[in-house]
């Protein structure tokens, strides 16, 4: 017994650095998968603080280019409300009305951007109090954003579509073939869309759209263009890179998105799963 | 000893502000950042409270970590190069380390440089290689590793000379 004090005692610093690094290593691991970094997020009060008075600073240094995003944002929506609802393009808002689903739309603000590294995660100044939970869609008046993943009472934090962890379901505006969107951490502009199969009808320049296969997101909110497009290796399904519509390293001001029948499609849907 | 207390307390803080809210936004060539913060480590007073030491370390790391959404790369780097340092203080100054007399602003400045560069790499390495988490990636994190190390070194060989005091 004392041999074994003893040998604790002489490798104190050895055994005090294990210790740290294989904590530092779960929480390393716990980040690297979906809706599990529960300690170690930016949603708390110190640093959702810290982000929010730094960013009660630098908003202003880009109000011009926000006010210029929000202004077509308006005009876009103005220009949808005096068109008689029989030509609307649009189904965006088409359907939030008229697919039976109601959607609920927050505004908040993005106070921590990141868009640098394999895992990037976002800031919001809404959180528990604003009813805020997770798996909530956020987008931007352009496109898609992310998903809510952690919350605090003030502050929330959003996976990015810039993010490993993340699968979004996409599909071809034109078409119904739907696939999954990833990121391949190599550029913030690019995203790729996997898993379309060979017969669909793909080209330059067409946009890709949410499918609203999933609860989280509304079907038709934007996404981006294909960029490019290739077979994969086993020639069945193209990966397409899609050129985002949004400008993922300027984004401010953002809506959060609550799907409020989103409880009882999940409670229908979990027998057929198991 | 309270003084010296307060003023790494403060040094603490002020490194973890800069990082946060200035180093972690620069994405230099879409995503070179420096990690300024480790010069915390780096200049720590050398004494024989080693428990203490790799403490601290670990709670700055952590500390990043929370405020940038990374899990625990930054703690697990920090606490990483905190255990390595005897070693590499013993190969840079050798017999003035042996003595126990080192004091970082009369040494060699030479093999300051040296010192930083090692542990920063190491840090750096450490860093990227838990980040992608991915061993086919294993050129992407050398490359990242390069890039950020140069970065990083520059700014911490600056800060050490402007804010060195004066004797």
């Amino acid at each position: 017994m004392q041999q074994i004090i003893q040998f604790f005692i002489r490798n104190k610093t050895n055994l005090l650095y294990l210790l740290l690094l294989f904590i530092a290593v779960i929480f390393t691991i716990q980040s690297h998968s979906y809706h599990k970094s529960k300690f170690i997020n930016s949603a708390n009060f110190i640093t959702g603080g810290v982000y929010n008075s730094a960013n009660n600073v630098s908003i202003y240094f880009n109000l011009e280019s926000q006010n210029i995003l929000l202004q077509e944002e308006n005009a876009r929506l103005n220009s949808i409300y005096h068109t008689p609802n029989d030509t609307i393009d649009n189904s965006f808002i088409n359907d939030t009305v008229y697919s039976g689903v109601k959607y609920k739309f927050t505004p908040a603000q993005v106070i921590k951007n990141s868009y640098s590294a394999k895992n990037n995660v976002l800031l919001i100044n809404r959180g528990k109090r604003d009813s805020m939970k997770q798996d909530f869609g956020v987008v931007t008046p352009k496109g898609i954003l992310g998903i809510v993943d952690q919350t605090s009472t003030k502050f929330a934090t959003v996976l990015s579509i810039l993010n490993t962890n993340i699968k979004i379901s996409a599909q071809l505006k034109n078409s119904n073939h739907f696939g999954s969107l990833m990121w391949n951490t190599k550029s913030p502009q690019i995203v790729q869309l996997n898993e379309i199969s060979k017969i669909a009808p793909v080209k330059k320049g067409d946009t890709i759209v949410t499918s609203g296969r999933s609860v989280i997101f509304p079907k038709g909110i934007p996404i981006g263009v294909i960029k490019d497009y290739r077979l994969d290796s086993a020639e069945n399904f193209y990966t397409i890179d899609v050129k985002l519509f949004n400008d993922m390293t300027n984004i401010e001001y953002v809506y959060i998105i609550e799907n409020i029948d989103k409880d009882e499609i999940n409670s229908l849907l979990k027998p057929n799963n198991e | 000893m309270n003084n010296s207390v307060l003023s790494y307390s403060l040094q603490f803080i002020v490194l973890v502000l800069v990082q946060v809210l200035i180093l972690n936004h620069i994405n230099f060539l879409g995503h070179i950042n420096p990690y300024l913060y480790v010069i915390f480590i780096l200049l720590f007073p050398i004494n024989d409270k080693r428990l203490t030491y790799l403490l601290i370390s670990f709670v700055l790391g952590l500390t990043i970590d929370i405020f940038s959404d990374s899990g625990g790369v930054h703690a697990a780097a920090a606490v990483s190069i905190a255990f390595i340092r005897p070693v590499v203080l013993k190969f840079c100054f050798g017999s003035v380390y042996d003595h126990g007399t080192i004091k970082f602003k009369n040494v060699d400045f030479g093999a300051k440089i040296i010192y930083f560069i090692i542990l920063v790499f190491i840090h750096h390495f450490i860093l990227f290689a838990l980040e992608t988490f991915n061993i086919k990636d294993i050129i992407l994190v050398i490359q990242k590793t390069l890039f950020s190390s140069i970065f990083t070194i520059i700014l911490c060989l600056v800060t050490s000379i402007l804010f060195s005091k004066k004797t």
